[in-house]
């Protein structure tokens, strides 16, 4: 049990943003959600990449013991990155139609339908 | 020796030319304009080049492996890792290449177009950097065979595409449609890594080969399977998860939207691989299958309903971008049903991929051309709404001719290079389900039927006196028009050259599933 | 001879090239009963402009067929599945992901029950 709530927690996350994204009609709020969802995927691949008794794999004096493969850790790092640059892109996106139209509410920011 | 390594290294030039390209532009903006757009056309005459190369050693040497530091590009499992390639590996395979080739093509005729249809414009140093960038995403994700990789090259695309929508303000609808393309492929390519995550957690690999060859369709597995599956079909735009698609395409500059189709097929490329590839016969591939020859159905037969009553000529087209998508779906989806049984994969399975295949190429050419003729449009009147346009076939004689050329190559009428897929598609789906095969005819009928409606309204009538000093459009955009016109006609005219060139070892590449892997792992 | 250029379908088969011939000479056929007309007529009369029983030509732009008023029976005819299928498309962003995860969710019920 113990060793899965990392799983468990990062799934509430994703499902967390996801609601977020569904109920919340605030621009600002989905990319709120978004950003949730990104934290749960970050979160479930820095646990799949845990081993109980591990050491961190620098290989200038380190201690005894088995070292952990880097890889999931990488690509959070890397998801990370991508995370900033989306949701900065996305902010400002919002930014600019709060300019325009006067209001961050997804229901009314809908000039392209049918 | 230096055309060896330039041979030996194809795979990382051809990311790396556009991405150099796509950095260096903003700089040499800065000096001059001029500078700027000969040095765009070079790189992208240079990834054009490579693709090529690229395309001629798969063709002739079979699937092409570059594995990124290592001593030699062919070294994929290090001797020292205990039988795990660990590092980034390029996988092109037919397929790959192909879908490489087709990008840098719709890529060259994109920019030669762009320097008369952006000269209006400001920013246009970030205009070429996020097109490049946009062609590097595309071209990533056709070659890698990493999945994390993908998603990262997933991302770039996302990115840049979402930029170029919104770049033109346009009083904040264009970021409306850019804010939508952007939050609808962010949250899927995060369900993407999610389900590599699941992936990775049960195979400790990224790589496909890898994955694949170890592959035993757990409750884990087939949680993944769907993520992708269905997040990869949504960035492809396939019905009922297509409502950013009319958005996107819409707004977008013409010639950026272009580019986006061709941006949505390496997403389909992406569902091609998935099922294909990385599950392959694991998989229940009837009931995969359905599911995507459904997702085709739906695609093809609402996204040409929604286009007949459009008033905005692009928003008409993306429509129809959607529709031609369910095509693509549905040959490679009646493929995939039949994956497991030999004989009727043989009769027609294969036939039907193939068609599915060959149409990707020919939607991004004619496809491309229509929504380039659009543009020519809207260069030279302003406006997109068909109910104020008319007349102007009297002073843009060219564009009018290229209409005509990407309009009946959508509906399929012969000897345009639609037809030659789509007779491929009916042909065999026929066999499979007549049902389908005589849906996928309706919708070609009222393809033509929409598309009468477009050249009727732009082009026919008396000269208006709104329009009376409409001339032809500049230069570079008929050559980057008459570009893709040619290949609609020479593939409409020559569609079994092309076949044989390019689309049976496509299909052989998808299908054979123990080639890949043997390709990576060696001798299987 | 022509083989090489025949595309095949499995169980059919299709020649561009005998189609574009086929096509080249009933064009031509064509061009030449079109040759045979009247070459010459009256150009600075009233030969040239169109009769409307006698009626004031109307303004260009008002006799252009806008794309408005083209298939209008078949949108009013299909009322039914247009009425439906419209509003659905209605640009708010939460129904867009709401789609998306609906069929994401769809489709892991049919996996899960198929398997």
């Amino acid at each position: 049990m113990f060793f899965n709530l990392p799983f468990i927690v990062a799934a509430l996350l994703v499902i967390l943003g996801i609601i977020t994204m569904l109920i919340k009609r605030n621009l600002i709020k989905m990319i709120m959600g978004l950003a949730l969802v990104e934290a749960g995927v970050n979160l479930l691949l820095v646990s799949i990449g845990y081993r109980a008794g591990g050491i961190a794999p620098i290989f200038t004096s380190a201690p005894d013991g088995v070292m952990v493969m880097p890889t999931v850790q990488a690509m959070t790092l890397t998801n990370i990155v991508i995370g900033i640059a989306t949701t900065a892109l996305l902010l400002s996106f919002v930014m600019v139609i709060y300019r325009m139209y006067g209001t961050a509410n997804a229901e009314k920011v809908r000039k392209l339908r049918g | 020796m230096m055309q060896e390594l330039l041979l030996q290294n194809l795979p990382a030039l051809l990311l790396a030319v556009p991405m150099l390209g796509a950095f260096a532009t903003p700089l040499i903006g800065k000096a001059s304009g001029g500078a700027r757009n000969l040095w765009a056309v070079a790189i992208m005459l240079a990834t054009l080049a490579v693709a090529v190369l690229l395309t001629a050693q798969v063709l002739s040497t079979g699937t092409v492996v570059y594995t990124f530091g290592a001593e030699t590009p062919d070294l994929t499992v290090p001797a020292d890792s205990g039988g795990i390639p660990i590092r980034i590996i390029f996988t092109v395979d037919a397929m790959g290449a192909f879908m490489a080739l087709a990008a840098s093509f719709v890529g060259l005729g994109v920019m030669l177009y762009s320097f008369a249809s952006a000269s209006r414009s400001t920013g246009q140093n970030g205009y070429y950097a996020l097109l490049l960038l946009l062609v590097v995403g595309i071209l990533g994700m056709v070659c890698t065979g990493d999945m994390f990789n993908f998603f990262v090259f997933l991302e770039i695309n996302s990115l840049a595409g979402a930029a170029l929508v919104a770049s033109r303000v346009d009083k904040g609808v264009a970021v409306e449609a850019g804010l939508k393309y952007a939050v609808l492929s962010t949250l899927g390519g995060l369900l993407v890594l999610f389900a590599i995550a699941l992936l990775y957690g049960q195979y400790g690999a990224l790589n496909i080969a890898v994955i694949a060859s170890r592959m035993l369709f757990t409750p884990l597995d087939q949680i993944a399977l769907v993520m992708l599956l269905v997040a990869l079909a949504m960035k492809a735009g396939a019905v009922p998860m297509h409502f950013w698609t009319p958005d996107a395409y819409s707004m977008a500059p013409s010639s950026i939207t272009a580019l986006l189709v061709v941006a949505s097929q390496a997403s389909l490329y992406g569902v091609f691989r998935v099922v294909f590839t990385l599950y392959g016969l694991t998989l229940e591939y009837a009931t995969i299958g359905w599911i995507i020859i459904i997702l085709g159905v739906l695609s093809m037969f609402v996204g040409v309903t929604m286009a007949i009553p459009q008033k905005d000529v692009k928003r008409l087209m993306a429509y129809h971008a959607v529709s031609q998508t369910g095509y693509m779906l549905l040959g490679v989806g009646v493929g995939l049903a039949v994956l497991g049984n030999q004989q009727l994969l043989d009769t027609y399975g294969v036939i039907a991929m193939e068609g599915g295949i060959f149409h990707i190429i020919n939607h991004a050419m004619y496809k491309g051309l229509l929504f380039l003729t659009a543009g020519a449009i809207f260069y030279r009147t302003g406006t997109r709404n068909l109910n104020q346009l008319g007349g102007l076939g009297h002073s843009m004689k060219w564009t009018m001719v290229f209409f005509i050329i990407g309009a009946l190559a959508i509906a399929g009428i012969p000897p345009f290079n639609g037809f030659a897929s789509k007779l491929m598609i009916y042909e065999s789906v026929f066999l499979f389900n007549p049902l389908l095969a005589i849906i996928a005819m309706v919708v070609s009928i009222l393809t033509l039927a929409s598309f009468v409606k477009v050249f009727h309204s732009i082009f026919m009538g008396p000269r208006l006196p709104e329009y009376a000093d409409v001339r032809e459009v500049p230069a570079p955009m008929i050559i980057g028009m008459a570009l893709l016109s040619l290949l609609v006609i020479l593939f409409g005219v020559f569609p079994q050259e092309v076949v044989d060139l390019l689309i049976t070892p496509a299909a052989g590449a998808l299908i054979d599933q123990g080639g890949y892997i043997a390709s990576v792992l060696g001798g299987a | 001879m022509l083989d090489a250029y025949t595309l095949q379908t499995g169980t059919g088969f299709w020649d561009p090239v005998v189609w574009i011939v086929v096509f080249l000479v009933a064009f031509l056929i064509a061009l030449a009963i079109w040759l045979l007309g009247e070459k010459e007529y009256p150009r600075d009369t009233q030969a040239v402009k169109p009769f409307l029983s006698g009626n004031v030509e109307p303004e260009k732009a008002d006799v252009h067929m806008r794309a408005g008023n083209l298939y209008w029976g078949f949108t009013e005819a299909m009322k039914g599945y247009y009425s439906r299928l419209v509003p659905l498309h209605t640009g708010v962003l939460n129904d867009y992901v709401l789609w998306f995860l609906g069929v994401m969710a769809l489709v892991f019920v049919i996996v899960g029950v198929a398997a």
